[in-house]
Parts: structure tokens; sequence; C-alpha cells
């Protein structure tokens, strides 16, 4: 047991992986370069030292590039994890992740496969538009992908190994102010947790309870999950006790977690980072409402990003991201339903 | 300087062609039937491309095809009866009817599925070629596109990373002159659209007659050999033309009537048929034989598609995710 920042997480995931199975390759843009900084966020730092460049690869500035060797070498038994730098770079690389990554066993009537992870850093850090985005919801929404986003050291380790045992293609969205990563950022959350040294993997589709409560069910991912627990602190004071769930994977989705839950308090609210408009949560929104409409006792509240694009000026974005004031006020509104 | 193979090699080339050819006018007349589904895109005319190139390829040797496989496809080795069957969407497919015309493909004759975005299948052709290299492989893989791919981003990034990794990637430009219905000539300032940009990339190039099987054997041949050796990529981009339009609906009348003339006069199955019995390597009876026995097992595998059943409903719930290929 060691206490373990996200990004060392989720290089000792990936380097115990590399050393178990000669499969696993790290590629990407300034992956291992002496004296850089190990993807942009320190988590590949080192690795070459270990495993030697030709299993952590260096690529030139060439997203299509990237996807594309981790989609035709997965077909050809390898296990590459591409680290995109920041999130906001997959849309550069859309084509080989939605068209090709994601269709390719289908197409083939299941007979080739591709099992990738494409590492992709997300969430507003006072970086502009560009390097700021939360995209989970634009690959939920694509059949062949599998969406992951841990938000604790111990759920990083064990569901990197997951995501590299995955025979598909997984997309891993890792949240810049999570990762206490050398690199300091500002607003960081400290997330340094204990990590178990050996083997052991989280099994996709399982959300974990960080708070138990009886009044309302806050389902909320990454950042959120914290701000979230934030928020519970003070509105227990106030008598309202918020059992909160973080659902760890998006593709697959723990409902059954949530709907006990939810048969608990009667109230449900969504949380994420990602915009408002066809967010995750509407989703999970629209899932209670066909399913499971009968055990609310007031409306489903969503908490999310506001329709734009994300401003650089802090007050600006701490204004458009969602902030453990917009959660408290969401629910004292809901207990008054 | 080109020199014919020995007689073996030689009728194995033109029954492939000639397979294509007469597979291509199948399908043609299939859907002017409007008994078979979706759209096509044929490759009548650019047999040579296919066959020259991936005749002396090893069975695990893997090749990439565009949304105009079907002579990549039957060059390869993939079975003309699951060929014709997933063109009707059946469960005996090469894909389980999962795939169509644009996607056919079967990797255990090493043709990867085919690609139907323009440029799609380079990256992932490198990503082949990577795991080659790191596997300690000698294996190489084919990459065929089209005029039109060489300007996508995904032609560009590919050679770079093939360059500086030295895969065991060779890149096929089949320029057919149209990328779809516009002359390459509007959308590209030169005149080999693929050979004269290699040099940006520090890859080796050859510029080659498409319609001369023996040419493009040869060219293969010497692209092959540098891939395996350790020598990194190459660039071949073969002259040739389709014979019909981009598409189904494509009447071609874009194209001036002159050019279609002198390309239709360079017929590459006619003229390789001409040289066989030029050089008497066999008569024309025994060329007959062969051609009645293609047309015979066409016959029996567009009987055998049509009477084929579709896939049960639930299977179109399968195959999203991977499954340990138990299918």
């Amino acid at each position: 047991m060691a206490k373990m920042s996200i990004a060392d997480a989720l290089k000792s995931a990936i380097a115990e992986e590399m050393r178990a199975n000669p499969a696993v390759y790290c590629i990407g843009e300034d992956e291992d370069i002496p004296g850089g900084m190990g993807g942009a966020f320190t988590v590949t730092k080192g690795l070459a030292d270990e495993f030697g460049s030709k299993r952590v690869i260096n690529t030139p500035i060439s997203e299509i590039l990237i996807a594309g060797v981790c989609v035709g070498s997965s077909m050809m038994g390898m296990r590459p994890v591409a680290d995109l730098q920041y999130g906001d770079f997959l849309f550069c690389m859309m084509d080989q992740i939605v068209n090709q990554a994601a269709k390719m066993c289908y197409m083939s009537g299941g007979k080739v496969h591709v099992p990738m992870v494409m590492r992709a850093p997300c969430g507003a850090s006072n970086r502009g538009a560009q390097h700021a985005q939360s995209l989970e919801s634009y690959f939920t929404h694509v059949p062949g992908l599998k969406v992951i986003c841990p938000s604790t050291s111990y759920d990083a380790k064990g569901l990197m190994k997951e995501a590299i045992r995955d025979d598909n293609p997984v997309i891993v969205f890792e949240h810049k102010l999570l990762y206490g990563s050398k690199r300091k950022e500002k607003d960081a959350i400290d997330t340094a947790g204990d990590v178990p040294d050996g083997d052991y993997t989280i099994p996709f589709g399982k959300a974990a309870i960080r708070r138990e409560g009886k009044d309302i069910t806050i389902v909320a991912n990454l950042l959120m999950s914290y701000k979230a627990q934030e928020a519970a602190t003070i509105l227990a004071k106030e008598g309202i006790e918020c059992e909160v769930i973080d659902p760890r994977t998006l593709v697959p989705f723990d409902y059954e977690t949530v709907v006990e839950s939810v048969r608990k308090t009667g109230r449900l609210m969504i949380v994420h980072e990602d915009n408002y408009n066809c967010g995750w949560g509407a989703q999970v929104a629209s899932y209670f409402a066909e399913n499971e409409i009968f055990l609310l006792d007031a409306p489903i509240s969503r908490v999310a990003a506001y329709d734009t694009p994300v401003p650089f000026s802090p007050p600006l974005e701490n204004y458009v991201i969602p902030s453990k004031e917009r959660i408290i006020e969401a629910a004292r509104r809901l207990m008054k339903a | 300087m080109k020199k014919m193979p020995e007689k073996k090699k030689a009728l194995g080339m033109y029954e492939r062609m000639y397979l294509i050819r007469k597979y291509e006018e199948r399908i043609y007349y299939l859907f002017l039937e409007g008994i078979m589904p979706g759209t096509i895109h044929q490759s009548t005319g650019q047999e040579a491309c296919a066959v020259g190139m991936l005749y002396d390829l090893r069975l695990d040797d893997y090749m990439a095809s565009t949304h105009r496989p079907a002579g990549h496809d039957l060059a390869k080795g993939v079975s003309l009866r699951s060929m014709m069957c997933e063109m009707f969407g059946k469960a005996d497919g090469c894909c389980n009817g999962k795939g169509g015309a644009m996607h056919t493909g079967d990797v255990a004759v090493g043709a990867l599925t085919a690609n139907a975005i323009v440029g799609g299948n380079l990256p992932i052709a490198a990503g082949v070629a990577l795991a080659y290299q790191m596997q300690n492989k000698d294996n190489v893989v084919v990459s065929f596109f089209g005029d039109g791919a060489t300007n996508e981003g995904s032609f560009h990034e590919t050679l770079n990373g093939a360059a500086i990794w030295k895969l065991p990637v060779i890149f096929v430009c089949e320029n057919n002159l149209y990328s779809a219905t516009t002359s390459i000539k509007i959308t590209c300032n030169k005149e080999n659209v693929a050979a004269d940009r290699a040099g940006s990339y520090n890859i080796p190039a050859e510029v080659v007659d498409g319609n001369d099987v023996l040419a493009v054997n040869e060219a293969a041949a010497r692209a092959i050999n540098r891939a395996r050796k350790g020598d990194g990529p190459t660039i071949l981009e073969l002259k040739t033309y389709r014979h019909g339009g981009h598409s189904r609906n494509d009447a071609c009348g874009y194209r001036p009537k002159e050019e279609e003339k002198l390309w239709f006069s360079r017929d590459p199955v006619t003229m390789f048929r001409a040289l066989i019995l030029e050089k008497s390597l066999v008569g024309e009876e025994e060329l007959l034989t062969i051609e009645k026995r293609i047309e015979d097992d066409i016959d029996e595998a567009v009987e055998y598609a049509k009477n084929a059943p579709f896939p049960a409903l639930e299977t179109a719930m399968t195959d999203v995710y991977w499954n340990g290929g138990k299918n």
C-alpha cells in the first residue's frame, strides 16, 4: 500500500501491465522526452527508462496517425495506450475513433477487434476553450466505445488496468485538476490516496457510493464528484443528507446502483462538467423518466456547465463550470419541490 | 525489360484478373436486375493493380482496401462465395452481412475489413506495420488508396510517420484520374499526385503503368523486398482508369470520350491475355477452358448467395463489442 496521486496511480497501472504483457505499449506526443514532461501531465514520464523507446513511442504532432496506428496495431494483437495530451485533440482524430475503432469489430462480423486505450485529459483549468472541454457525452453516444472516468487514485489504477485488458476501444477521461501531478494546477484538488501495491482491477459498470444519505441522490463524475461531496458536507448542516454516487464508468453505466439509491431518497440530481444540452446526465434523467418515474418525489435536477465554450477569464470560467454553490442551491430547491 | 513469369504464375495472375473482371460484370447486371441491395463502386479496368500488387504476398501479409474493394479482396484470396453473400447481405457473407459492398474483407487471408472513408486505411496500415515491427516479424502490409486520398490529412500524417519509423508498408495509389467525378487535375498541382509528394517525406517512389500487370508486379516485388529487409515504406503510383463510373448511378458525363477511348484500348485483361498467347504459354483452347471454369464458379456463387438465408435479426445486436470470437 502506498499513498499516490492519480497521475502516479495511472503510471503504476500502465507499468505493471507493460511488465506483465509485451503487447502493451505507450504512444503519443512528448511521451518520454529526456527533460520533457511525460505527455502533458507527467503520467508517462520515466516509463522509457524501464521499457525503452520502442515501447514508449514519441510521435509527431499527428493525431490521425496516433489513433490509426492504435487501431491497426491493436487488430494485430498489440495493446496500445495512447496519451492525447488534451482530450480536446480527440476531434483531430475523430474519424479514426468513431468510424474506424468503434465500428471495426461490428463491420467485420466479429472477425477483428480493437483493444486500444485512449487517455484523454479533460476539464476546465484556465487554459481557454480549446484545452478545457469535458467530452464524455460525445463518446457515450458511439456504440462500440467504452467510456470511463476515474476520480480517485485507487480507481485510476484499477480501472486503467481493466481498460488495458479490455478487448474493445476504451476512452479514459482524466481530469486535469485531479491528477495531483508535479505540474501544479490552480484550484487542483489533492486526490492522493492509498493504492495497493499489487495487481487488482475494478470491473466496468460498477458505481461507487462516495457518501451515504437519505434525502437526495447526487450522481456526479470526475471533479464534480468532489464538488458534490463538498456541497453535501454543507447541506448536512442544514439537515439535508445527500447520497453521492460516482458512476466511475459511463459506458457501461451502473443504473442499478442509482436506482437503488433513488428508491431510498426519492430525489435525483445529476452533476457534470460536460455541457447541459445532451450531456450524459440527460440520458440518466431520461432513463428515470422512462423506467423509474414512480420512484421520484420531485422533478429531476441537472447541474451542468452552461452551454457556452469554456471562457478563459477565471471569474467567467468559475461561473460557467458548476460550483458547489450551484449544487447547494439546486439541492435546496429539490427539497422544497 | 519486363519478364514474362513462368507459366504457372502467369496463368495464376490471369485467372485472378479474369475472375475480378467477370465478378464485377456480374455484380453490375445483378444491380440492373434490381435484386442486390445497396450501392456499388466497381474496380473494372483496375484488375492489373490488384493482382500485380498482391499476387506475391504471403497469406499472412496484410492488405488494406477502400470503398472499391472487390478486386483487392479477390486478388488476396477472399472466397468468391463469401464475397457474393456479403453483397446480398446474407449470413454467409465475409462480414456476416454486417459490412456490405464497401467493407468486404477476411483477415483469415490477410484482407483487412475494407475502409469506406477516403484515406482512412493509411494510418491503420501503418499500425499493422508497427505491430509487425514490434513483434519482430518480416511481414509487409499493402495500403491501397485512390488519387483523391492524397489530398487527405491522413495521407500526409501517415507518410511522415511511416518514414520516420521505417515501417514495412507499401502505399499504393491507384490513380484513375478522378476523385469520384472530379478530375484530379483541378484538385492537385502535381501530375503524379502521390509519387511527386514522396520526396517531402524521404520515401522512395515509382510511377508505374497500372494497366500492365507485369510492370505492377515487378514494382511490387521491389517494394516488398525493401519492406521485408527493414528498409521502410515505398510509394507506388499506378496510373489506371475505371471502366465504369464512380458508383452505381454515375454515367461518366465528365470524362472526355477521347480519353475513354484511349484507356479502353489499353484494357489490362485483354492486353495480358494477348501477351500470354503471343508468348505461347498456352493456346486459345486452354484459356477458354480456364475462363469457362471461372464463369461457372461465379454462376455457382450467385445461385448460392441468392438462396442463402439472411442473418438472424438478433445478430444485429452482437459484435458491437467483441465477445471473444464466439459467434
